[in-house]
């Protein structure tokens, strides 16, 4: 018997181009709840998958209770002990709570599923260790915070010692984390082991036994709550790296370009995604939305840009009202978009670069005469925006698909940037992108503004904000908690903000 | 089912089969209104319904045990096409029946493997896939095809003693030939293997997310695969059906848009076999009262006109019901294992 | 060290024309000698069989006459299909667009007197065109309105088309001559037929300027660009401000506009007349064609060429070689899964699995997305 449920060793894992795990250690004693944390992409997730059977490392060993294990699935996992709650739940919106704890290890009677045992283990389970769910409720039906007890529910169905809660909190509200946290507690009570994996500062304290931080594919270091603080914590987290620098002069605001007034659009789900958001950019000035993944900005900037249905609100462009999905009519009306998924929004990957470039403007002259396309204008475009967006491709006529990540940024900024803006709405414009690629999308931003444009800028990336913006503001839950003055606040009084944390509020400027 | 213990109970069973139980309350109603009035045709009426109702909702069970699982299966005619013509040459020279449907039944499977392999495996385009399959049964049957073949008899109505003898009831229910009774006996099993079984549970689950499914150590494509080959071969004894027993021979392209329109008897039944068979009996049922009217010159109508109902009735189906009920969320996708 | 000058050696282009047509190419020899085992082991000579195909196609100025006659349909259905596929798209209903266009023509062609020859022609072709455009029409709203799909309704649709021309021929438009019994329309007046010079049939030529146009629409217009677009990624063209459902039904209307054309030229170059089933299963072989020729414009005419000539020639193959017609059927069938599972023929030819540019995506589900 070990004292520990489970220990990696020098765990690498590389992806095409990242090194994802970089000679990962990391081990969890028993009965405790060990925090993993670090920003978006630290290679947490990425470890995590490991120990899950779904990626296999390229190097390195797993240990279970002491003992040397390999995992190639995740059926291996669940035999060795090993229950995983996804961030994206792993559960079928439209079967029951009962079938979905039960699928893939269904009790049987005679060749029928017993689904009177099925909910008998639900009530048996929710009684054992404090999680009460209804067997019977569709789990589509059900609240978030609900449909991840079903989650752990299903990993203590099958016996798992060692549970991971990968970004738990990041969909429940505070009330849902409170009483995460109590089934927490109850679980290393009843001697399960938890991972616990955010990159929330205050829940870390507030739980952790130990903490685990992780940074660009490394463990930083291990340390108890008792050691540190959330300030010591976020210095490990961010690191004291140089800091992206980018050059520029004070923002010479004017007129108002873009007014959100009261918005509210949902997400797919028809869930209030948005909820009541007011902004004002202003011609030469930066406003930045910082906040946590998923609340809300992905939905507000589809809004803005006409490609999301609105339920409730006004977006005005230049004082005039945007009519209801109309894309086309604000490209017309000034305004640039760099989508969040560039392969998805951004670029038609089979298409040349050329056609690519033109892709928003080729119904008009000069790259339309009457209804026919004239080549010699979108190729002459074509050359002149890749010579001076720097994009490298061997050809204007390679395909959009074949370029790297930082050269199809700089062709969808080439064919935004070549119109004239008003407004550009640049939403997580240097996500994944390399270092040289991130300053040079930077600095045309920058430019743009200096030209007289208003700039929304949404990311994930603090220091990207803070580098960029001359106000932020922080999103939370589908609302604006803050605005501030960029040059004032400060990181841990925006990361405080971003995660929701009411005591830091400061003068909440209205936007 | 559970017994309606309390107001809720019974709320959620109204809203379950309310629909169904209503519509079969009518239908009874009417049926025995026209009884009391016409008793012979409506009893040719509702055998003929039961009757033309078969390949149908074999083609539909075919079909919904595919799309379960997440595989669009418009493949469904050239299976039942070259199921009934295999049926139908193999009775040809063995002169034997069950040898015939039990080939028809195969190669019914078979072509399901095909299509499994070229959407599961291949990843293919399953709308494509389906494609290559009705052409390739139509050419191949094409090809085999020689006038003059017959086949030696056909399945005939088994009455079931005392019970065909019931008014109404038996001669329509319980005298009738033998892939008749097997089709409503598989309605049933389908109906219990998909809603009561562990096998049904993962095979619902692969259709609706196949993640899920793979993180739990579910086999994602053995499930389809096999889902999609029993189906084939649902589809097969669909076209034995044909062959050798509602015409007792072969003829050129004799499936007639039956596999296409049993998939809109699939939406129409909202993917589950009773529903199906509901929607498999309604189009039965315009089948049958088209025959009635071309044969019984009451109603001035152009023949080609009536036989149009079936067609026209698909497209309403698919007009209608499209997006009012839910296909499996991972219909038509094919899966990509992670890492 | 951006752009450079946009230079393709003459053997580039020529190693990258030879790829692209690898797997067609593959995907005949393939089903040609699969058809070779069928006609042996059925006990036949394969080689006497595709010699006397061949022969009875291209032998002679009346072979090559019939030839084209039966590749001209062929193209236009061809096209049809083709056309589609850019916009993600699946149109099965070529042939019941067809038969509009089929008995429209014939019915201006019989029943408008007193035009002049080439006016009388060109409206009947109009006429016939624009029948299967909006009976194209039909399905392409169905999707952008209900989501049915398209592959279905255009299938149903198949079936209403044949059931009402049948009517129409037997019915208000049938040939009155004493003694017809048949369903058929009566002769369209010469003055609505198109010409053939020597072996060449004019709705040849119509044909490949069908392609041209085709092609042009496709690459050099706005519209061209739209549609592919979406076809391609229908996100990226919302975003881009393109109205999505408004091209996928005018895409629908153009490819059965082809479709339209091709019964209207089969009515008024070969037939005379309109016959119901004359025109059997041209919409099916149209997906053959279409996916043959990889879904090019151009590429459908050599596409088409191949399947006109195995069914002008397959009378001599029967006659000389005494093998039944209908291994053209399979041979073309195998044709098509060999060119849909490309896989297997890159498999077989170790070619890779990637490969740039454009690929067919159709819709999947039966919602609209």
């Amino acid at each position: 018997m070990s004292e520990m449920a489970l220990e990696v060793r020098n765990i690498v894992k590389r992806f095409p181009g990242v090194l994802a795990n970089d000679h990962v250690n990391f081990s969890l004693r028993k009965g405790e709840v060990h925090a993993l944390l670090g920003e978006n992409g630290a290679g947490k997730t990425t470890l995590m998958n490991i120990i899950y059977g779904l990626y296999h490392p390229d190097e390195g060993d797993i240990f279970v209770d002491g003992q040397k294990v390999t995992i190639d699935s995740p059926h291996d996992a669940i035999r060795l002990g090993i229950g995983m709650v996804h961030q994206h739940f792993m559960l079928v919106p439209v079967f029951t709570v009962a079938e979905n704890l039960i699928l893939g290890a269904e009790p049987t009677k005679g060749w029928s599923l017993d689904l009177a045992a099925a909910r008998k283990a639900v009530r048996r389970l929710s009684e054992q260790y404090g999680l009460e769910v209804d067997p019977d409720a569709v789990v589509e039906d059900l609240p978030v915070g609900v449909q991840q007890r079903v989650e752990i529910l299903k990993a203590l169905y099958r016996e798992a010692k060692v549970l991971v809660l990968d970004e738990p909190t990041a969909v429940l509200t505070p009330q849902e984390v409170e009483e995460l946290f109590v089934i927490m507690r109850q679980l290393t009570e009843r001697g399960v082991s938890i991972i616990f994996i955010t990159h929330k500062l205050k829940e870390v304290l507030a739980i952790a036994d130990h903490i685990t931080v992780m940074r660009r594919g490394k463990v930083v270091g291990t340390t108890t709550p008792a050691e540190t603080s959330e300030q010591g914590l976020a210095a490990m987290m961010v690191g004291r790296e140089v800091v992206l620098q980018v050059e520029k002069a004070p923002a010479q605001p004017a007129d108002v370009v873009l007014e959100v007034r009261d918005l509210h659009v949902e997400d797919e789900r028809g869930l209030l995604a948005v909820d009541g958001v007011n902004l004002e950019v202003r011609a030469g000035e930066i406003l930045g939305v910082a906040g946590v993944q998923g609340n809300g900005q992905t939905e507000l900037v589809e809004a803005i840009t006409g490609l999301r249905h609105i339920r409730g609100g006004k977006v005005l462009l230049g004082g005039q009202a945007v009519p209801p999905r109309a894309p086309r009519f604000l490209i017309e009306h000034g305004m640039g978009h760099i989508p969040e998924d560039r392969q998805k929004h951004g670029l038609v990957l089979s298409y040349t670069i050329a056609d690519n470039l033109v892709l928003c403007t080729y119904y008009k002259p000069p790259f339309a005469k009457g209804m026919q396309r004239n080549q010699a204008a979108v190729v002459e475009n074509a050359r002149r925006l890749v010579e001076q967006f720097d994009v490298r491709t061997p050809s204007i006529f390679t395909t959009a698909g074949s370029l790297s990540g930082g050269n199809q940024q700089k062709v969808i900024v080439a064919r935004e940037f070549s119109r004239p803006l008003k407004l550009l709405v640049a939403n997580q414009p240097t996500r994944g992108l390399d270092v040289g690629s991130i300053e040079y999308i930077h600095k045309r931003i920058i430019q743009m503004r200096d030209q007289g444009a208003a700039v929304l800028l949404v990311s994930a990336e603090l220091d990207e904000i803070m580098s960029l913006a001359d106000r932020i503001a922080v999103m939370y839950h589908g609302k604006i908690v803050a605005v501030l003055e960029a040059g004032k606040a400060t990181r841990t009084e925006l990361g405080l903000l971003m995660a929701g944390s009411q005591a830091a509020q400061p003068e909440a400027v209205q936007a | 089912m559970n017994t309606p213990a309390s107001f809720a109970n019974w709320k959620l069973f109204w809203k379950r089969w309310g629909i169904g139980l209503t519509t079969t309350a009518v239908v009874v109603a009417a049926i025995l209104y026209y009884y009391a009035r016409t008793p012979q045709v409506t009893e040719a009426v509702l055998a003929s319904t039961l009757r033309q109702s078969v390949p149908l909702v074999l083609g539909a069970l075919c079909g919904l045990m595919g799309e379960r699982a997440a595989v669009i299966n418009i493949g469904i005619e050239g299976q039942m096409l070259m199921a009934a013509f295999v049926a139908f040459l193999v009775n040809v020279y063995t002169g034997n029946l069950l040898l015939g449907v039990t080939a028809g039944i195969l190669i019914g499977a078979l072509l399901g493997l095909l299509l499994a392999f070229m959407s599961v495996t291949l990843k293919i385009d399953q709308i494509i896939g389906g494609t290559v399959i009705n052409i390739l049964a139509i050419g191949l049957t094409g090809y085999f095809y020689k006038v003059g073949l017959s086949a030696h008899g056909k399945l005939n109505p088994i009455p079931l003693g005392p019970l065909a003898k019931i008014p109404l009831i038996g001669p329509v229910l319980f005298d009738n030939p033998p892939i008749t009774y097997a089709s409503i006996i598989l309605v049933f099993v389908v109906h219990y293997v998909l809603f009561y079984t562990p096998w049904g549970l993962r095979t619902r689950a692969v259709g609706e997310h196949p993640r899920a499914a793979d993180t739990l150590g579910i086999n994602v494509y053995l499930v389809r695969y096999v889902n999609v080959v029993v189906g084939g071969a649902l589809a097969g004894l669909a076209g034995a059906y044909l062959s050798l027993e509602a015409v007792g021979s072969f003829e050129r392209l004799m499936t007639n848009g039956r596999g296409f329109v049993a998939l809109a008897v699939m939406i129409f039944g909202k993917w589950t076999p009773l529903g199906s068979w509901g929607a498999a009996l309604l189009f039965g049922f315009a089948t049958a009262l088209q025959t009635q009217l071309q044969f019984g010159g009451k109603v001035n109508i152009p023949p080609q006109f009536i036989g149009m109902l079936p067609y026209l009735l698909t497209i309403i189906v698919l007009a209608g019901f499209v997006g009012r009920a839910r296909p499996p969320a991972a219909d038509g996708i094919p899966y990509e294992k992670e890492g | 060290m951006s752009t450079q000058a946009h230079k393709t050696s003459p053997w580039e282009a020529v190693t990258r024309f030879g790829r692209s047509i690898a797997v067609p190419l593959g995907a005949v020899v393939l089903a040609l000698v699969i058809g070779a085992i069928i006609i042996q082991a059925s006990g036949a000579s394969a080689w006497k069989a595709y010699e006397a195909l061949a022969r009875g196609a291209f032998g002679n100025a009346h072979g090559w006459q019939r030839t084209l006659e039966k590749t001209t349909p062929l193209i236009f259905s061809g096209l049809a299909v083709a056309f589609a596929f850019k916009a993600g798209l699946f149109n099965i209903g070529a042939q019941g667009q067809l038969l509009f266009g089929a008995i429209t023509a014939a019915w201006v062609g019989f029943a408008v007197h007193g035009m002049p020859p080439g006016i009388h022609a060109a409206v009947a072709l109009t006429a016939g065109a624009v029948a299967g455009g909006l009976y194209g029409a039909l399905p392409g709203a169905l999707k952008t309105y209900t989501g049915a799909h398209e592959v279905i309704t255009t299938i149903m649709l198949n079936y209403i088309a044949m059931g009402f021309t049948d009517y129409l021929a037997n019915g208000p438009l049938k040939d009155t001559t004493p003694g017809n019994i048949v369903a058929r329309t009566p002769q369209i007046l010469e003055s609505a037929r198109l010409p053939t010079w020597g072996w060449l049939p004019f709705g040849f030529l119509l044909a490949i300027v069908a392609s041209a146009f085709a092609w042009w629409l496709l690459q050099r217009t706005t519209l061209g660009f739209e549609i592919r677009t979406v076809g391609q990624n229908p996100h990226a063209a919302r975003y881009a401000g393109m109205k999505v459902a408004r091209t996928i039904i005018l895409t629908m209307v153009i490819s059965a506009l082809f479709a339209g054309i091709g019964g209207a030229v089969e009515t008024q170059g070969v037939v005379g007349r309109y016959e119901p089933g004359f025109n059997a299963n041209l919409g099916f072989d149209g997906i053959t064609v279409a996916l043959l020729g990889k879904t090019d414009p151009f590429g459908v005419i050599p596409a088409a060429l191949l399947l006109g000539a195995m069914r002008a020639g397959s009378n001599q193959m029967q006659f000389k070689a005494h093998v039944a017609q209908e291994i053209t059927d399979v041979v073309q069938a195998l044709m098509l899964f060999f060119v849909a599972a490309d896989m297997i023929v890159r498999w077989l030819l170790r070619m890779r699995a990637a490969e740039e540019g454009e690929k067919i995506t159709l819709s999947t589900g039966w919602g609209s997305h």
